[in-house]
């Protein structure tokens, strides 16, 4: 083993990032656009989706048939890389809590992996403690970050529809894709009983918005990352665009190990372990952006202790960590008996569903402090591993082309069994808004490191009664709209001994909250630009940030925060309030 | 993948060539990113994927997990499973044991119970009929599947036997219906360029459903 050492950059950047998701890729975009000079530095390896192709590949293509491996724990041809666990990553939880950490590792984080779910928070969903009490109003408003929502759809693009709806504000939108024929069903349904159906509102190019990227073209698999770059993710649309101007560095396969700073207290650098050769390394600059997702850029801040920050930079508050929540999910599946033995025809439409339903309710009216939107699935989809397993269940409780079948069986029967209920299935999803709360955290266990020696979390997460009669509420909904459009449920139908299904937390990757902004310094991590109170040339531009999480997937707010504290940090650098 | 080998890809399909040529115009700006470090993956597999994925591959496919025994049984009770019939081709054709050969060492959880599962069978087959399961007759075989097909009358004693058929008919039917001959019988025409203009007039007609006025006006139109 050779000698132990630290290699230094001697390369002075005007900003390090670290991360290249969403609010890294964008810092990286408008950075770089603005002629700084910028090294980003990303703990996976790099990827392009038009080069890395599981795009319209078969299912026979894959040897495992697209069945998950550790690498791709939602599929074979899923475009992210890691997720749940990783080799010699770990993380570890306090006795009787749960949480699912999702960390993808490759250039674009998990805009790789996401629905490319669009939505913007309302007017309400950046003042909830004015309205409920609970948890802290954001320092900024609607308001205040409007103009960057609809810089956002203009430069990625999303489609959706005007709608008007209170607290659901409308962007600037691409038409949507027109339902398909279960989802026609779900609307007829769910309208009778007052649950609005709209069309969804995804990062998806159904028009061109540039000679950059391509059209849409219709085939489903978003996830697999787009050969003509056609929807969101941050590799192709931040990123690589970024790379063109020549002033981004992207230093690939290099897990952060801790923020540098001096004796002033100012962040000077990041350190990092290079995952090829494992030396050490440091790179330098004017500031340091964290976006390398919630919990682990508040993970980078606890690590980063000096004797000026002997609990951690940034954390003089003793926030960094805490308020840690996650979305909300529970789903219900089963079929639907009138599409037993359809017809036949591509109903691929775009990677995700074409309608959804923004929250309704008025939770003054009701159990629970927060709403919930559904998302909805069904139809004739590509066939992959886990297709055709349990007709069991199945061919015995439901006749098929008129007969009546014993459970199981094989043969040419059983091939007639497949047929028929093929593209049948129907199924639907909340994700609601949890309160963030003090008491769950992430910290740094005292007594793990991973093989970096870098010392991991420990997370300490539990629901609420909140988050429990919200779930309750969403299998409410869902039992009544498949009953409404004559659905058989065949899971799902959850009752209080399992939470009514409520997903431990972290399951659906909408973390955030670990660094929240606030306008007071000893409540708060960062102010209303994301900077941090206590260190002025340090910023968080991930879910960290978030005060509250609304019941709308986070990725185009952080991506509209992101803009604005990059745009911020040009303008603080210009008035030479940073040097 | 270079700009033309993607081109041909997409080209497998029924899409116009305009349309192909307008969604793969905007590449150049992909040509001038960062090379990728993933690895042209192993033979058959055309999939990029990352080096410990191969290197996980290449582990799982370098040794045989089925005794020549086990996959002759594996062999015929997948074709009892999944035979040909007037729409599509049997198990054998599609390949169905090497996938469950595959699957088993990729989903090590499938060992035992596919290995023990095998093992009852050829007890019960011999306490019946004092042979293998391989050397007895189609009508026997038959007679023996008849009694672990079924779960929900199930005689005692044979609950073993249906939990292992019941793996073997959902690696069988899952390995078959995602196989080249499986996709098409099944009748899935997606996985291809297109332009999603609705759901069929005669699907809508069929099923009494009608676009609304708002959706009309509002969604994609295509020149």
């Amino acid at each position: 083993m050779p000698d132990f050492q630290v290699k230094k950059n001697a390369e002075k950047f005007d900003a390090v990032i670290v991360g290249s998701g969403a609010g890294g890729g964008m810092a990286a975009y408008i950075l770089s656009k603005e002629g700084l000079k910028v090294c980003l530095i990303e703990a996976g390896p790099m990827y392009d989706p038009a080069k890395n192709v599981t795009q319209l590949k078969n299912p026979w293509e894959s040897p495992r048939r697209g069945a998950s491996t550790a690498f791709r724990p939602f599929g074979d041809f899923d475009a992210s890389y890691w997720g749940w666990q990783i080799d010699g990553e770990p993380y570890t939880t306090a006795k009787g809590t749960q949480w699912d950490w999702w960390r993808a590792r490759m250039l674009g984080g998990r805009t790789n992996h996401w629905g490319r779910i669009s939505l913007r928070f309302g007017p309400k969903d950046f003042k909830r403690r004015s309205i409920d009490g609970l948890g802290e109003d954001w320092p900024i408003s609607y308001d205040d970050i409007k103009p960057y929502y609809d810089r956002i759809d203009k430069l990625i693009g999303v489609f959706g529809s005007v709608e008007g709806i209170d607290n659901e504000p409308d962007g600037i939108f691409l038409p949507p894709p027109k339902p398909r024929l279960h989802e026609l069903m779900i609307k007829n349904s769910a309208t009778k009983m007052g649950v609005p159906v709209i069309p969804s509102r995804l990062s998806i190019l159904t028009k061109k918005i540039n000679d950059d990227r391509g059209q849409c073209f219709y085939c489903s698999q978003c996830n697999r990352g787009c050969t003509v770059h056609a929807d969101f993710s941050s590799s192709s649309v931040l990123v690589l665009p970024a790379m063109k101007t020549g002033n981004l560095t992207v230093i690939n396969n290099a897990m952060a190990r801790e923020v540098l700073t001096d004796s002033n207290g100012l962040a000077t650098g990041v350190s990092y372990v290079d995952k090829n050769d494992l030396s050490e390394y440091q790179v330098f600059g004017r500031s340091v952006i964290l976006a390398a997702s919630a919990c682990e850029s508040s993970r980078l801040l606890l690590n980063s202790k000096s004797s000026r920050y002997p609990n951690g930079l940034a954390n003089s508050s003793n926030v960094v960590g805490k308020y840690l929540h996650d979305s909300t999910g529970a789903a219900m599946g089963g079929y639907l008996p009138q599409l037993f033995g359809r017809k036949r025809y591509n109903e691929d439409g775009v990677g995700g569903m074409h309608v959804y339903s923004p929250w309704w309710g008025d939770n003054k009216k009701l159990d629970f402090p927060r709403g919930y939107h559904i998302e909805y699935w069904g139809g004739m989809g590509q066939p992959a591993y886990g297709f055709g397993m349990g007709i069991e269940g199945q061919n015995g409780s439901y006749p098929v082309n008129g007969k009546k079948k014993e459970a199981g069986g094989y043969g040419a029967s059983l091939k007639e069994d497949v047929r028929f209920f093929y593209g049948a299935g129907v199924g639907m999803a909340g994700r609601g808004e949890a309160i963030a709360l003090e008491s769950n955290y992430c910290e740094i266990d005292p007594n793990v490191v991973d093989k970096y020696g870098i010392p991991v979390l420990r997370f300490n997460v539990k629901y609420t009664d909140y988050e429990i009669k919200q779930a309750k509420h969403m299998k409410e909904t869902f039992k009544e709209i498949m009953h409404g459009m004559g659905a058989v449920i065949t899971w799902g139908d959850d009752g209080p001994d399992n939470n009514y299904g409520l997903e431990s937390p972290g399951k659906i990757i909408h973390e955030a909250g670990t660094a929240r902004m606030g306008s007071n310094p000893k409540t708060s991590v960062l102010n209303g630009y994301n900077q941090a109170h206590d260190c002025k040339n340090l910023f968080v531009v991930d879910g960290a940030a978030f005060t509250s999480q609304a019941d709308k997937n986070i990725t185009w707010t952080i991506l509209a925060l992101s803009m604005r504290a990059s745009e911020y940090l040009v303008d603080q650098m210009k008035k030479k309030n940073i040097a | 993948m270079d700009r033309r080998k993607s081109l041909k890809t997409l080209a497998v399909g029924t899409l116009s060539a305009g349309v192909l040529l307008d969604a793969c115009k905007p590449k150049d700006g992909a040509e001038t990113a960062a090379k990728a470090d993933a690895k042209a993956a192993p033979g058959g597999f055309t999939l990029d994927r990352q080096p410990q994925e191969i290197k996980q591959y290449e582990e799982v496919t370098s040794y045989t997990y089925f005794t020549p025994a086990e996959m002759a049984i594996i062999t015929v009770l997948a074709d009892i499973i999944v035979p040909k019939d007037e729409v599509s081709g049997s198990a054998t054709d599609a390949k169905v044991p090497e996938f469950i050969e595959f699957i088993v060492k990729d989903q090590p959880s499938h060992k035992t119970p596919m290995r023990g599962g095998l093992r009852w069978l050829e007890l019960e087959t011999y306490k019946r009929y004092q042979k293998s399961f391989t050397d007895i007759t189609p009508e026997q075989r038959i007679a023996i599947v008849d009694d672990i097909a079924y779960p929900k009358k199930v005689k005692p004693g044979l609950e073993q036997g249906v939990a292992f058929f019941t793996l073997m008919r959902n690696l069988t039917v899952t390995g078959f219906y995602t196989s080249e001959i499986g996709v098409k019988d099944l009748g899935y025409v997606g996985n291809t360029p297109n332009q999603w203009k609705g759901v069929p007039d005669d699907v809508l007609k069929q099923y009494n459903l009608a676009y609304s006025e708002k959706e009309l006006n509002e969604t994609v139109k295509f020149d």
